[in-house]
């Protein structure tokens, strides 16, 4: 059994009386421990495929099995739980919240997981000593660099121990060293925790760190292999 | 599932956060708040004096009075002429089925003296019934009987306001006054009744028996007529009939033909009083609810700070909903935010409508009635507000999608 399993899944937007079809029948399983590069122009549908497998949108049709359970007619509720204990975002603009601490920002998901604020503090601080940042657990977002808000963001992503990390071009909104530090932060965290990780990124030496590559384009999968061939095109 | 007090310290902090608008919109709800209370205060204030003036004087009293002399077609006032009788009086105590006590009165001022000290006071010249009719307790000694009322005997029951002036310290009873150098034993001194409805002194008064007052103090030209009778009716409802039976009664005795004018006036005082206080009860309410009008728009405004505050935040409830945030989470995240605000201006409002009342009361010498039903109301009120202007925002919060709100610049 696959961790995920996507099953002809479509996305279909309506504009009125416009259709656009973001997504065209995917079929595609993510192995557990697997380090995925999602890659493709923009309007390929690579955003909607993230959001379908964190469990932010459903699918208009097709099944989506994570760890075997169909999530695709999940309730929000039902979803908000997958994405509390199963899914950890880490995004472009980090997404922190800017009036809260970095402990606090890691503290986030343990408070939707309905853990006492003693243990919360307790697995916070040893996530963010993980990355780094032990030495700014009390400082605010605006104290810190574009790579340790990110750093404080993935450490949110783990928080709660998920099964996959998402994230969406976590690199692009840093310079080239923080990113390289990030995505080494990835990378361990794969290699040593095993944690599924699956990043969406179109800088091809980003991509590079995936053991795996799926490039999208118009809404369909055209590789999914090892490395994907750059196209100069896109 | 996520627990109440980190909600409430997520709340708390949106709040902090934004403190200047949270004031802003806190003020509404304290105006609002302390409006009404400053309006229930002011009008139970005002109510509650007239039913303090209903008891004091008895309740269910009627009282006859004589009639007016017409003299060549000009009609004089009250009791100029002097048409009600002791036998009047007894007969409507005896014949009236709807009455319960009667007490006629002679009155009359007079200077009284004890020692050095004297006072000029009204004398009232009655019968034992009178504190039945007047529900008056006595606080020392024995009220007039029917013993002195027979035989005429000199004794007076004095009010506090005699006992003070006249006695200042000394024990009254048993001791001797003068009243139009007379000499009269005290027997009895009343309890306080403080001022009539028209603002009188009631206890700047002495009680002696009926029989001594016309024999003795204000010898009349016509013995056995009296200044005016007290009538207690046996209910609040047999007031109006008790008030027909001695119209009757007396235009039988008086022998009033069916054109004539009654030669005597029945006045229904606890009726009047009744009305005076149904209306307060009314002007009461109706301040209140003009009062309400301003809690009505201070909720507005928790509402529309509310709806800026989901706005702005769009991104933090986005970020919120993609670490676990259920929808009910984040709707109850801004409706505690909401609640909060309207009961801590709830609590100011109160404080302010206390202040503002105390205020009225001491500027305008205008009593007034801060209960603890009306601190529940308030603060009720103010939470309800919170719970009804602050349902849409959170339930908009609540159903944004995590995609766009996530995406919300």
């Amino acid at each position: 059994m696959s961790l995920i399993e996507l099953e002809n899944i479509v996305k279909v937007y309506k504009f009125g009386e416009f259709e656009i079809r973001v997504l065209d029948n995917i079929t595609v399983k993510i192995e557990k421990g697997e380090f995925v590069c999602i890659m493709g122009p923009s309007g390929s549908g690579k955003s909607t495929f993230m959001n379908i497998i964190g469990c932010l949108d459903t699918p208009t049709s097709g099944k989506y099995y994570l760890d075997g359970v169909d999530v695709s007619t999940f309730s929000l509720d039902q979803l908000a739980e997958i994405r509390n204990k199963k899914i950890g975002f880490v995004f472009q603009q980090f997404n922190l919240l800017p009036r809260a601490t970095a402990l606090e920002n890691v503290e986030l998901p343990l408070i939707y997981a309905g853990i006492s604020a003693k243990k919360r503090k307790e697995l916070a601080l040893h996530i963010l000593s993980k990355v780094g940042l032990s030495d700014r657990a009390n400082h605010y977002p605006r104290q810190l660099s574009g790579g340790q808000q990110q750093r404080v963001a993935i450490a949110r992503a783990l928080v709660n121990s998920p099964s996959i990390i998402l994230a969406d071009e976590p690199t692009g909104n840093l310079d080239s060293k923080s990113s390289l530090e990030i995505m080494e932060i990835f990378k361990k965290l794969n290699e040593e925790q095993g944690f599924t990780t699956i990043i969406v990124t179109h800088e091809p030496d980003i991509a590079a760190f995936g053991k795996r590559q799926i490039r999208f384009l118009d809404g369909k999968i055209v590789c999914d292999s090892k490395v994907c061939p750059v196209d100069e095109k896109l | 599932m996520i627990s109440i007090t980190s909600i409430i310290n997520i709340a708390l902090r949106a709040l902090r956060a934004n403190a200047m608008r949270s004031f802003l919109a806190i003020l509404g709800i304290i105006i609002g708040v302390g409006a009404v209370v400053t309006m229930i205060a002011i009008g139970s204030g005002a109510s509650e004096k007239i039913s303090k003036q209903i008891s004091s004087i008895g309740s269910n009293l009627i009282l006859v009075l004589p009639g007016a002399t017409t003299q060549g077609g000009i009609r004089m006032g009250h009791g100029t002429q002097q048409t009600l009788t002791m036998a009047d009086a007894e007969a409507i105590g005896r014949e009236c089925s709807a009455v319960m006590a009667v007490a006629p009165a002679i009155t009359g001022t007079a200077q009284v003296v004890f020692g050095n000290q004297n006072w000029a006071t009204a004398i009232i010249g009655t019968t034992p019934e009178m504190v039945t009719v007047r529900e008056w307790e006595l606080l020392w000694g024995r009220f007039i009987n029917e013993q002195d009322v027979r035989s005429g005997t000199k004794v007076a029951v004095i009010g506090q306001t005699v006992a003070e002036k006249l006695f200042g310290e000394v024990d009254p009873l048993g001791k001797i006054i003068r009243i139009k150098k007379i000499p009269f034993e005290v027997i009895g001194v009343l309890d306080k009744k403080g001022q009539s409805l028209t603002g009188q002194d009631q206890d700047d008064i002495i009680y002696v028996p009926i029989t001594t007052a016309q024999r003795t103090l204000f010898g009349q030209t016509l013995p056995g007529r009296v200044r005016l009778i007290y009538v207690k009716a046996s209910s609040l409802e047999s007031i109006p009939q008790a008030t027909e039976q001695i119209r009757t009664l007396l235009r039988q005795r008086h022998r009033i033909g069916p054109n004539q004018e009654d030669d005597f006036t029945v006045m229904d005082l606890t009726q009047m009083l009744k009305a005076a206080e149904e209306s307060t009860k009314t002007m009461s309410i109706l301040l209140g609810a003009i009062a309400s009008v301003s809690l009505l728009v201070g909720g507005i405004g928790i509402m529309n700070i509310m709806l800026v505050s989901v706005t702005e935040r769009t991104r933090e409830i986005g970020i919120r909903m993609a670490v676990g945030a259920k929808p009910k989470d984040i709707r109850m995240q801004f409706l505690i935010e909401s609640v909060f605000l309207t009961t801590i201006g709830g609590v100011f409002g109160l404080l302010l409508g206390i202040g503002a009342s105390l205020a009225v009361s001491s500027l305008m010498d205008w009593p007034v009635s801060i209960s603890l039903f009306s601190a529940i109301i308030a603060f009720g009120f103010s939470a309800f507000v919170g719970v009804f202007f602050g349902f849409y925002p959170a339930y908009k919060a609540s159903t944004l999608n995590p995609i766009e709100a996530l995406r919300y610049e």
